[in-house]
């Protein structure tokens, strides 16, 4: 019976592990989908953002509720993964509990931690879901989130409730059969569980067994399963989260990306430098699909957990103009993963006759956009959803010179009178004649 | 007015020791040309050698960066550069955060680094040197004033303190909108908003700006920035409020209280 299950599992592991493989593969392979850009300066700053933001959650303390709720999430996910090691040792071996006579009295202490913190996830993903469904938290509900966004977050949310329960009632169980049978180690009393124990003492012993199996099993297979999902869903961000906050940006949040090949152009017009002797065709300029997004930008979008903070505190979005920073970010990815599925069957991929810009995002949408990088400064995990707005607007300006009327006024006044307003150059000084 | 161009000193085989970039808005808007005005009036007073471009200068091109233009960014940077380097410049204040944050933060992709000050950081350190002496007493002692960051100046160069450091010198009641900092909510019109009509929406968000400033009980708002000057003008006006509360820049009110 036992090697039955061992080999059940060892299987059920090894297709978990196949799947979950060529998902990573997909989704690294999509990133690098994006422009080539090197990203390799200034390691020790990158390194202190990755442990601030990401690591130590600095920026989601900014509203400290959620922050708290979120903490119990990730502590608690950071933790219960090291029990999930002992699952994984257990299924292999067919033994149950291994660790338990090599770390003698530590072993009940760990079990104990795991239960408190699993309760505290508990607590926390009830909250969320109340905040979500019952309170319906703005945030939550604008325009972007459609019906699988809103059911993406509730679906992870009562999957990690479900695991948790799971958790618990197999050590309630487990703790009945320690007086029961000799094959299940001593624990020493597992305070939170142990509540649950008058529940199950009437059961007889196999049903018992079966109870704890099945938690066991749905626990261990669960984590597996939502290991995959996560990486269709918005919740990568707890993986993605890592790279993003040590692959953003390091300059001034004013600062805006040059583009080199323009410079070479401006350059040769102005006669500060030769002209190239084999122009080199320069592709687009700026971004009319992900592809011409730089792979940074393709790893901010698989690092959205769609959490809105960016667009609640967009001023564009808060007075009631199309654009949302989130939903760029979502656009982004959706468009990605829509390539990326192609690709896997061997389909067009990006040359399938859609865009970006729009088939999924507006001119209405980045045009409203004033650059003020609220959206930025309220991310979590430094994504910037102002970079991929300019890119936008840097296609539509420079390849369709489809900016706005008024804008293509001002770029006419710059370029004759060096002004964006209609004034002659030689009056620019007149304000020194005042008084 | 004394204001030297570099080509003055020049001529003189002198150079300054600040330029001031005096902008866009700051040369040829009616409004903006007063805060430039009050703004030499007090670099005349503390007796700094400093000097403009006058008609050499030129848009640093933010608009047309921020709108998609990158060429036309590049060719406005490129020629202000060699203006710039031309006149071997060292160190610019501007009293405009969008000249301030293209020419601190872009132009050096360019070749062209310098040290560049926004004015209410400028003003603050002359304050602390004890450069800018304050009337006792001054005008605004005790009036509630309230100051709307600048999205260039905060956010995206993490300047906060200095300009409330400038207001709290004048002895004043400083009080804070809810929205104010690194949550300082925009004025509407960077990104070159300035330049176009909103997009379709509920409300305008200089409106919004300025129902909250309006909504401290603050007689004056105090800006740092052309463009919110504009746009919060034109909230209070929109709100029926420009009789009882007047949008000012830091260097009107340090100009006044000299």
């Amino acid at each position: 019976m036992a090697i039955v299950q061992q080999i059940v599992f060892i299987g059920t592991l090894t297709v978990a592990g196949f799947f979950i493989r060529q998902r990573v593969l997909r989704i690294r392979e999509n990133i690098f989908l994006g422009k080539k850009k090197s990203i390799h300066d200034r390691r020790r700053e990158r390194l202190k953002n990755m442990l601030l933001l990401a690591f130590g959650q600095k920026k989601m303390f900014k509203r400290p509720l959620p922050a708290i709720l979120h903490f119990f999430i990730y502590i608690g996910f950071l933790v219960i993964n090291l029990e999930v090691l002992e699952f994984v040792i257990d299924g292999i071996l067919g033994t149950h509990r291994i660790l338990a006579p090599y770390l003698g009295s530590i072993y009940p202490i760990a079990t104990n931690v795991f239960e408190f913190l699993a309760f505290a996830v508990l607590t926390a993903c009830v909250i969320f879901l109340v905040r979500r469904n019952v309170l319906k938290i703005p945030r939550f509900w604008s325009a972007e989130m459609t019906s699988w966004p809103r059911l993406d977050a509730n679906l992870i949310l009562t999957t990690e409730i479900a695991l948790m329960c799971a958790i618990f009632t197999m050590n309630a169980s487990d703790q009945i059969l320690q007086t029961r049978s000799e094959h299940y180690v001593n624990t020493g009393v597992l305070f939170l569980s142990s509540y649950l124990m008058p529940i199950l003492q009437q059961a007889d012993t196999s049903t018992l067994i079966f109870i704890e199996r099945f938690c066991w099993w749905f626990h261990i297979v669960g984590i597996l399963g939502f290991t995959l999902y996560v990486t269709y869903s918005k919740h990568l961000h707890i993986f993605m989260a890592f790279l993003n906050t040590y692959y953003a940006k390091l300059e001034a949040k004013g600062h805006i990306n040059n583009m080199p090949v323009v410079t070479n152009e401006v350059k040769t017009m102005l006669g500060l430098a030769p002209a190239a002797a084999t122009p080199t065709e320069p592709g687009r300029f700026g971004a009319k699909d992900v592809v011409d997004l730089s792979w940074n930008n393709l790893l901010a979008a698989y690092s959205c957990t769609e959490c809105g903070r960016c667009t609640s505190e967009c001023p564009a979005n808060l007075t009631g103009k199309k654009l949302s920073p989130r939903k760029i970010m979502m656009d982004t990815r959706d468009r990605l993963e829509e390539i990326g599925k192609s690709l896997d069957k061997k389909g067009k991929g990006a040359n399938d006759g859609k865009f970006l810009l729009g088939d999924y995002i507006s001119k209405e949408e980045i045009n409203a956009c004033t650059s003020c990088n609220a959206c930025v400064e309220a991310c979590p995990v430094m994504i910037n959803p102002l970079e991929i707005i300019l890119e936008l607007r840097r296609y539509v300006a420079m390849e369709e010179s489809g900016s706005p009327a008024s804008w293509n006024a001002m770029f006419q006044n710059i370029e004759t009178s060096f002004a964006p307003w209609k004034f002659s150059p030689a009056d620019r000084f007149n304000w020194s004649k005042q008084e | 007015m004394n204001a030297p161009t570099v080509a003055d000193l020049a001529a003189k085989g002198e150079t300054p020791d600040v330029l001031f970039w005096v902008g866009c808005a700051g040369s040829f808007d009616d409004r903006a040309k007063r805060v430039t005005v009050a703004f030499v009036k007090i670099l005349n007073a503390v007796g700094i050698k400093f000097a403009v471009l006058g008609t050499e200068e030129a848009c640093t091109g933010d608009p047309a960066r921020r709108a998609g233009n990158e060429f036309l960014f590049q060719m406005q940077a490129m020629n202000n550069i060699q203006v710039l380097n031309g006149y071997s410049i060292k160190k610019i204040v501007t009293a405009c955060p969008h000249c301030f944050n293209t020419i601190k933060n872009e132009y050096p992709d360019l070749g062209g680094t310098y040290e560049v000050i926004h004015h209410a950081t400028f003003l603050q350190q002359l304050i602390n040197d004890g450069k800018i002496k304050l009337k006792e007493g001054g005008a605004f002692k005790g009036k509630k004033i309230t100051y709307h960051d600048s999205c260039y100046l905060g956010r995206a160069n993490n300047i906060y303190e200095a300009p409330r450091e400038v207001l709290q010198a004048l002895d004043a009641d400083l009080v804070e909108m809810k929205r104010c900092r690194t949550t300082g909510l925009c004025c509407g019109a960077g990104g070159a908003q300035m330049f176009k009509e909103p997009e379709k929406g509920k409300k305008d968000i200089n409106v919004e700006r300025a129902e909250e400033a309006l909504g401290t009980g603050a007689t004056t708002i105090a800006v740092a920035c052309p463009f919110c000057m504009t746009m919060m003008t034109d909230g209070v006006k929109n709100k029926e409020k420009e009789a009882e509360v007047k949008v000012k820049d830091l260097a009107e009110l340090i100009a006044e209280s000299l």
